[in-house]
């Protein structure tokens, strides 16, 4: 199983084991991790699961898509590795991803 | 037990769902009981016409949150279990197997049912509702056999299951009673944009056509028409509405009216009984008037408004009611209510493209739109609306000009 980090903006540390298949978002909502909302479920229409991938895993994260850039666009702290987490799906390759969560989420 | 504080939520949907985790985040430290007629764990409900029906998502993507969640805020689960009545002044609910459960508070998150279709033959094989998952897998099941679908209402949920089922090689035929597609929630405009998209995808749509009468000797075979037409079918799926589960909170004494009637904190009539979700009708400041939703986003916040109520730090809830539908490859957003709109301002091509906004504006103010296939149009949207502020028309409606520009 896949460990994911996440990094709360405040430099809190969540190391947590995921199952390959689900996304960074679900993850982090079945970790009760604060800093990732959903709204919307994974439904890549509400912009509230923002996360910043750790530059050294964005070849492996891969490409932003096109409904997904549509939405980081608004989004207040949006960065060169700006990802929407229900837009990851986690695979084996995973293991040892570092995500950070930014401040306007919670 | 005896000495911690129980508090009893009815319903193990997104609104409960919220509600427990709030109530946690908030340091309630008693127990929490939660009793739900459906017998599967937590679920998100959006996907059951879209991808869950398509089989894009599976059993395991649908649940709301993974396991071990709910163990560790320490939930107790009572699931297929029907609430029978609550009994106010011994602060304790009865399920119908006869079982008394005791709260201190008590939290009615019971959403809403189908409205039954008012017609014989709705019990053959092949005939389905739709709002739980136990209804899709019936479907799903319905499905492996049949090649002709009708489904009996034009509304969102009847048009993403077309959608989905089309998707699928399925013929397809929608009967809506009404004039038009979603009568009752979107404007001329947007309906005529449905109808046009789902005649693209090959989708029948009947206006003003009713179902008089489903036939078939074991199975659906026929769907029988107000207007005399015969429709042969394999399978139906029936979406014409749904009614609020306000009867518990009725026969208790506890005032409802289209929905149980709360506050903005999201409390009923009794000081130790709050209600969240589809069956409540609650202020909005933004409608500046009582309503009732049908939604996920109005579920989970209301449920944060009715966590906060238990935990004595009441939190108003006030927020820009929301919602999305997705069919074939077109997502709907709307954006605030446009009830009451005195003129709308079309961005885009709505008569032959896939992608356009169309904004409501009341007193040149910024009350609603509904976006297709304008993810950015809508996020920004959600902002203007809550700037209230006169806006410019001519702006709204260029698509040279960026949304943004209009944000003061
Ligand atoms: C097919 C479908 C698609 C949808 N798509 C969208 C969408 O795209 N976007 C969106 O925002 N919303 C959508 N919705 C609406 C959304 O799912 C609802 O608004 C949401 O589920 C409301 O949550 P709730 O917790 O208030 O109630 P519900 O989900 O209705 O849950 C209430 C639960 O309480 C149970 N219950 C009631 N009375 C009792 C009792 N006496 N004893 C025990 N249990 C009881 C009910 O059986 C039910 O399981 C969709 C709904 C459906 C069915
Ligand atoms: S959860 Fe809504 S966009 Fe990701």
């Amino acid at each position: 199983m896949p460990t994911i980090k996440y990094i709360e903006f405040n430099g809190t540390e969540h190391e947590v084991d995921v199952m390959s298949g689900t996304t960074v978002m679900q993850a982090a909502l079945d970790n009760m991790i604060e800093g990732i909302v959903g709204e919307c479920g994974g439904s890549c229409v509400c912009s509230t699961c923002h996360c910043m991938v750790d530059p050294a895993w964005t070849h492996i994260t891969g490409e932003v898509n096109s409904e997904e850039n549509d939405l980081l666009d608004i989004v207040d702290e949006r960065e060169e590795t700006s990802r929407l987490s229900c837009q990851i799906k986690v695979t084996d390759e995973m293991d040892g991803l570092v995500v950070r969560l930014p401040e306007s989420q919670y | 037990m005896a000495n911690v504080e129980n508090c009893v939520i009815i319903g193990a949907s997104h609104a409960a769902v919220q509600l427990m985790i709030s109530l946690r985040q908030l340091g309630w430290r008693g127990s929490i009981t939660v009793i739900s007629d459906d017998p599967n764990m937590p679920y998100h409900k959006p996907p059951l016409s879209k991808a869950y029906l398509s089989g894009e998502t599976t059993d395991e993507q649908l649940a709301l949150r993974a396991a071990p969640v709910y163990e560790k805020l320490d939930v107790t689960f009572k699931l297929g279990e029907t609430v029978a009545k609550i009994d106010r002044d011994g602060k304790s609910v009865v399920l119908a197997s006869g079982e008394q459960i005791s709260y201190a508070k008590l939290a009615l998150c019971t959403g809403a049912r189908v409205r039954p279709l008012p017609a014989p033959g709705t019990n053959l094989a092949g005939v389905h509702y739709l709002r739980t998952m136990d209804d899709v897998k019936g479907i799903k099941k319905s499905m492996e056999t049949s090649k002709n679908a009708v489904i009996i209402g034009g509304g969102y949920i009847g048009l993403e299951t077309a959608a989905s089922l089309k998707k699928l090689g399925i013929n397809v035929t929608v009967l809506e009673a009404e004039a038009r597609l979603l009568q009752r929630v979107a404007t001329e405009q947007v309906s005529s944009f449905f109808r046009r998209l789902h005649e693209e995808e090959g989708v029948e749509i009947l206006r003003n056509t009713q179902a008089s009468k489903l036939v078939g000797s074991e199975k659906l075979e026929k769907v029988f028409c107000s207007d005399g037409r015969e429709i042969k079918a394999d399978l139906a799926i029936i979406g014409i509405g749904v009614i609020p589960n306000t009867e518990l909170a009725e026969n208790a004494g506890l005032e409802t009216d289209n929905g149980i009637l709360v506050d903005e904190f999201a409390k009923t009539s009794d000081p130790d009984i709050v209600a969240a979700g589809d069956c409540t009708n609650h202020p909005s400041k933004i409608a500046g008037k009582n309503i009732r939703l049908e939604s996920v986003p109005n579920a989970t916040e209301q449920a944060k408004a009715a966590a906060a109520s238990i935990c004595g730090t009441p939190k108003e809830y006030n927020e820009l009611p929301w919602f999305w539908s997705d069919q074939f490859d077109v997502k709907l957003q709307i954006a605030g209510l446009n009830e009451g709109y005195t003129d709308t301002v079309v961005r885009g091509d709505i008569e032959n493209g896939r992608s356009f906004s169309v904004f409501y504006l009341k007193n040149d103010k910024l009350i609603a739109a509904d976006c297709v296939n304008n993810l950015k149009d809508f996020m920004f949207t959600k902002k203007l609306i809550l700037q209230d502020q006169v806006i410019d028309k001519a702006a709204l409606s260029d698509e040279t000009v960026e949304l943004k520009s209009l944000l003061t």
